[in-house]
């Protein structure tokens, strides 16, 4: 991380922390407890499935909350609250403090993510389960559930150079839903006649990522393997689709006045 | 041939204003300035007069519709020259969940100081404004006034060469003003320049080498505080006390009286013949002070408006 970057993200991650970001930790934990022992109380042999698929569950929903939320604010809070006129003046180019923004948000949704891992490995303990070598499809799942935080992230930093943070919240949503179902929505694309919707559909489906690809939650809650070439893909994709994020952000971002 | 410290070429900047961004109000006007190194200048004038967007404009927070600057030698739009500069904004406002001592040591990351000169630097810059007692306080909890402190401390924290406030006393107390007079005057001291805005006239008469007036985004006129109409005396008021039974002389009869007390105007060469025959009436003279025409009047004027009665500085400085 360059000179400017570095501290601009650790200020935002210390932001998060200072604002109590992290008490969502302890709803988690809650959660995790509960089920732990609820399932504990059953204990039919799933377990396992049970605890991986909530905790998974809980996990990317919690990020992504905070993904889209916070992820929209990082630039226009700045914005609203004039904190960017000092930094800006100050030798730090746009694109710098946008990165270092993003970079400080992703720190930020790792280490609430590393936590609730820990939590999840806690609950699956608990329910006395040893640990074996088919659970680093867990960590793998977790893997992709950042690399969406990461998409979502640059997605509402991206959204929030250009309009306000209610839209940007909504467009963000909307782009995360669409990818979401992007495989139907590719489908429809094939089946519809009407061309014009057909192109749309395409179009739709090339623009969004497609966020299934990404969810290995049952995969892991099953203990199946994973393999290596998406793992592969999937971090390409992620990588490529920031980094046009981020550019396009910074290209907008560098033109406008701040008011 | 080094450069001037500011350049500015023709700047101007239009707002465009409405749903559709149709309407335009050109908010600066082909401003051409060139300030010295080493120079206090005063920028002055009324609200809405253009000022801040000028700030903002050489700060490159927003960009102009045409025209150039240049700071130290470099156009504006290099991120290099932010290095020099320092940049107090209007109504200053920071990251709230920081200390001030935090905001100051993050400032100083984006200069080249190790750890041990950060500490340094940010504990003497505290010192300076006034806060050391309340370095280790959230921003949040920050009056008006302790944050345009930090504003600042910030903006000088890296000595810079050329240092721009946008309004440095604004929600000061007086000792407030008074130690940011005396910190302006040690910036001249050490040879920097400083480009500052404000309303208030005895402020700039005070520090500054130069003002510049701005008027609905035009620049009236530069030059000398001493050499603008506006600060020269156009009359005394004399306040003063009469004992009881005492009538006042005929030549007094324009005097007010309020509050018990009696004030008079009276030209600056009729001063001395006007105390005498107060002493021989037997008041006590409680002030003599000096009446100019506010900045108001002298901005109506230059606007081409009939100015109103003058009244005392005091009124103004708020
Ligand atoms: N973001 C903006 N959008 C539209 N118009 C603006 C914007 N900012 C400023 N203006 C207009 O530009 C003009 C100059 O404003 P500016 O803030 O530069 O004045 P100023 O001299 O700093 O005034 P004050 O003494 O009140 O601080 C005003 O007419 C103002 O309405
Ligand atoms: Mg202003």
């Amino acid at each position: 991380m360059s000179a400017t970057t570095g501290p601009v993200a650790i200020n935002t991650f210390r932001e998060a922390v200072r604002d109590r970001v992290l008490y969502n930790l302890i709803f988690f934990a809650l959660l995790m407890m509960g089920a732990a022992i609820l399932v504990g109380e059953i204990s039919i042999g799933i377990e396992r499935l049970v605890i991986i698929d909530l905790g998974l569950t809980a996990i990317s929903i919690f990020g992504l909350v905070m993904s889209v939320f916070l992820g929209v604010g990082l630039v226009s809070k700045e914005i609203e609250k004039r904190t960017l006129y000092t930094l800006l003046a100050k030798p730090i180019e746009r694109w710098q403090f946008l990165l270092g923004k993003y970079a400080g948000l992703l720190i930020t949704l790792a280490v609430n993510t590393a936590a609730m891992t820990l939590g999840l490995a806690a609950a699956l303990f608990y329910v006395g389960r040893p640990f074996v070598r088919s659970d680093a499809s867990i960590l793998i799942a977790i893997y992709f559930i950042l690399l969406e935080f990461a998409l979502i992230t640059a997605l509402a930093l991206f959204f929030s150079c250009f309009t306000s943070p209610m839209l940007s919240t909504l467009f963000t949503i909307g782009v995360f839903v669409a990818g979401v179902f992007a495989a139907d929505i590719r489908n429809f694309g094939a089946l519809a006649k009407n061309p014009a919707l057909k192109g749309i559909a395409t179009l739709v489906y090339y623009l969004v990522p497609n966020f299934q690809n990404f969810n290995a939650i049952a995969a892991a809650g099953h203990g199946d393997h994973i393999p290596a070439s998406l793992v592969g893909q999937n971090t390409m994709y992620a990588v490529l689709y920031v980094a046009v994020l981020v550019l396009a952000s910074s290209a907008i971002f560098s033109r406008r006045n701040l008011k | 041939m080094s450069a001037s410290a500011i350049e500015i070429s023709e700047l101007t900047k239009d707002y465009r204003l409405g749903f559709w961004h149709n309407r335009v109000r050109r908010s600066l006007d082909h401003l051409t300035l060139k300030i010295e190194d080493g120079e206090i200048f005063g920028f002055l004038g009324p609200n809405g007069a253009g000022k801040t967007t000028t700030l903002k404009l050489l700060m490159g927070l927003i960009f102009p519709t045409s025209g150039t600057a240049r700071i130290c030698g470099r156009p504006i739009d290099d991120v290099k020259v932010h290095a020099e500069i320092g940049y107090l904004p209007e109504q200053p406002y920071f990251y709230d969940y920081l200390t001030a001592r935090e905001l100051l040591d993050y400032y100083a990351r984006f200069a080249n100081y190790n750890s041990a000169e950060r500490r340094e630097r940010v504990n003497r810059f505290l010192e300076l404004v006034g806060l050391a007692s309340a370095a280790n306080v959230q921003l949040r909890k920050f009056s008006k006034g302790m944050l345009q402190r930090v504003g600042i401390a910030q903006a000088i924290l890296h000595d810079p060469k050329v240092v721009f406030l946008d309004e440095p006393m604004s929600g000061l107390d007086p000792i407030g003003r008074r130690e940011v007079r005396d910190i302006i005057h040690n910036l001249k001291i050490q040879g920097r320049t400083v480009f500052f805005s404000t309303h208030i006239l005895s402020d700039a008469e005070m520090l500054c080498d130069r003002v510049g007036v701005l008027v609905e985004g035009k620049l009236q006129g530069v030059g000398a505080p001493s050499e603008m109409v506006s600060m020269q005396v156009n009359a005394m008021e004399i306040l003063f006390e009469l004992r009881e039974g005492l009538a006042l002389p005929a030549t007094l009869a324009a005097a007010k009286s309020i509050g018990g007390r009696n004030h008079v105007e009276v030209p600056e060469e009729k001063l001395y013949a006007t105390l005498d025959e107060l002493r021989k009436c037997g008041a006590r003279i409680l002030s003599v002070s000096p009446v100019r025409p506010t900045l108001e009047d002298y901005f109506l004027k230059l606007a081409g408006k009939k100015p109103s009665a003058p009244v005392p500085m005091e009124a103004v400085s708020r």
